[in-house]
């Protein structure tokens, strides 16, 4: 058990719950500014990015990929910003039309192209390929020790690690101008505080989170973890740190339950085959999100 | 307080080196319509103004771009005769209790506690005396029994006592509210004016976005009257008059009033 659970269970396990966390955090302001649609938006608009990264480079590699992903967010945000102030449409319209024009677009590229030879398709945009991220040099527990083994981790596991951790710093370090600029924008301003500049940043957080975890796990775990972990945890206090921490929780639980009842829950069922990860942590986050609706602490306004 | 005649005639003998706020022909614009066009006000140091006009005067506006919320078109805004940006530390505002989500999750000390951000800086540790200073200020709006409060489970006239109590930690010399007893209860109304007037007796300027034109000499002792263009600024006395009252608020002012100068 060990050593096959360290080859093929541990690295997606780990992979997802830190895809799950990067994503959650910046989630909980954009929940809180009314800005929780941009997650959607920039995890749609990753796919023509990355087809047009592979277009242009003919490989299936990671930097590319993510400077594609990268440069579609840029665009449709832009897009949105132009869209909304020519034509004075309320910023969910912008980003509607943006997102779906620029999805569709992407299908549209990768059909049109021969992408038929790479693991490229609009299945893996939506699941990712979680359950392919195994560790095939792992030999058991020992593994973890072994710096040899070690290099054959999949690069997908230290790259989510390096953005939790750089997502988790800059909000700490930034705690207070994002707190204060997502509560009362115009009092921070007259604290002097860069208000657009913050607003920005928390984008660019939000789309660094998304493109990197868009890859490992696709875009249907990035869309619900930029959501509903942080909208349960609203529900089970009423106080901003707190929420974070219990988001940071709630994105964890969904990741490793998730994981382990897509793999092995079917079975226990009597069925033969493990469902989608990504369906079932995604699917999971919401059964949270709806017991703490039903049952949270904190759900009546005021 | 007695105003002599020449005061009257002549309201700004006020040097700009000693007004805490002044605008020169400042013009601000929502896309193509002006909001408020050429505006020139030089308040008066330790003094409650009141600005007042119809809806859509302006007088938001007019507080934002003061603060530098709201970029102007044209004009200039000097505190204390410096460029805004020296003197921020010395201003403190209160918007429009609207302009908030009160469902946001915080609780009341900690919203006060926003008010000395600028002691606390980006990372400083909140200690017992930056909590006790919260506190004193909640006290003096009579709100210290709601320090552990969620802020959406205040009424609206305590959410209004919670946001002059975040000014109040500021420690400023220049208050500038936004409609600070719109929609407040009277014991609310009371504990406001209460502290605006103990801030001036100790030698700050408070100028206020005021809609009850009842009150206005009650709690005011200058007044600038604003519909886009600015119709008038000076003492209640001379010039909140039934003549200004009209010529600001055009025909929709139906009857004089009983505290207004003839």
């Amino acid at each position: 058990m060990g050593a096959e659970f360290v080859a093929l269970s541990l690295p997606p396990m780990l992979i997802g719950t830190l895809s799950a966390m990067a994503c959650a955090l910046p989630g909980n302001f954009l929940l809180l500014r009314r800005q929780a649609l941009i997650s959607d938006a920039i995890s749609h608009v990753v796919l023509p990015g990355i087809v047009v990264a592979f277009l242009l480079t003919g490989v299936v590699a990671t930097w590319p990929m993510m400077l594609g992903a990268g440069g579609a967010a840029l665009i449709a945000v832009l897009l949105i910003e132009v869209i909304r102030r020519l034509g004075g449409i309320e910023p969910g319209a912008a980003m509607g039309v943006v997102f779906t024009t620029m999805f569709a677009g992407g299908v549209l590229l990768l059909e049109l192209s021969d992408t038929s030879s790479v693991h490229l398709d609009v299945q893996h945009a939506l699941y990712g390929n979680l359950e392919s991220l195994i560790w095939l040099e792992a030999a058991g527990w020992g593994s973890l020790t072994d710096p040899k083994a070690l290099q054959g981790v999949p690069s997908e596991l230290p790259r989510m690690a390096v953005v939790l951790v750089g997502m988790a710093t800059l909000t700490a370090l930034l705690w207070r101008p994002l707190k204060l600029s997502t509560f009362d924008e115009g009092f921070a301003q007259t604290l002097g505080l860069p208000v657009r500049g913050i607003g920005l940043l928390l984008v660019a957080m939000s789309a660094i989170a998304a493109v990197a975890a868009f890859d490992a796990v696709g875009s249907i775990i990035v869309i619900a973890m930029f959501i509903c972990p942080p909208a349960a945890a609203r529900l089970m206090t009423n106080r901003l740190e707190r929420q974070v921490w219990w988001s940071m929780g709630f994105a964890a639980l969904s990741a490793l339950l998730g994981y382990v009842l897509a793999g092995y829950g079917p079975i226990w069922l009597g069925g033969t085959h493990a469902v989608s990860a990504a369906g079932m942590i995604a699917t999971f986050s919401g059964v949270l999100l709806a017991l703490a609706a039903v049952f949270g602490p904190c759900r009546t306004k005021g | 307080m007695m105003l002599d005649a020449t005061q009257a005639i002549d309201p700004e003998p006020v040097d700009l080196a000693d007004s805490p706020l002044a605008l020169r022909g400042l013009t601000v614009a929502y896309g193509d319509s002006p909001a408020i066009e050429a505006v020139d006000a030089t308040f008066q140091p330790g003094q409650m103004t009141a600005i007042i006009g119809p809806n859509g005067a302006g007088k938001s506006t007019l507080l934002k771009s003061a603060l530098g919320i709201v970029r102007p078109v044209s004009g200039r805004v000097t505190c204390w005769g410096r460029p805004l940006s020296r003197q921020r530390y010395r201003i403190a505002y209160v918007p429009q209790r609207a302009s908030v989500d009160w469902d946001f999750p915080t609780r009341v000390l900690d919203v006060v506690l926003m008010g000395l951000y600028r002691q606390l800086g980006l990372l400083g540790r909140v200690r017992a005396r930056h909590r006790d200073a919260a506190m004193a200020c909640l006290s003096r709006v009579g709100m210290e029994g709601f320090a552990t409060r969620q802020i959406g489970q205040l009424s609206g006239g305590q959410q209004q006592r919670v946001f002059l109590a975040r000014a109040l930690a500021q420690g400023a010399d220049l208050y500038l509210l936004d409609e600070p007893l719109a929609g407040v209860d009277a014991a609310t109304e009371k504990a406001i004016i209460d502290v605006l007037k103990s801030l001036k007796s100790e030698g700050r300027s408070i100028v206020a976005v005021h809609h009850d034109l009842s009150t206005v000499s009650t709690y005011f002792e200058r007044v600038l009257l604003l519909n886009r263009h600015q119709i008038a600024e000076g003492p209640v006395l001379t010039t909140f008059t039934n003549a200004n009252l009209h010529i600001t608020y055009g025909g929709r002012l139906a009857a004089t009033l009983p505290g207004a100068g003839s």
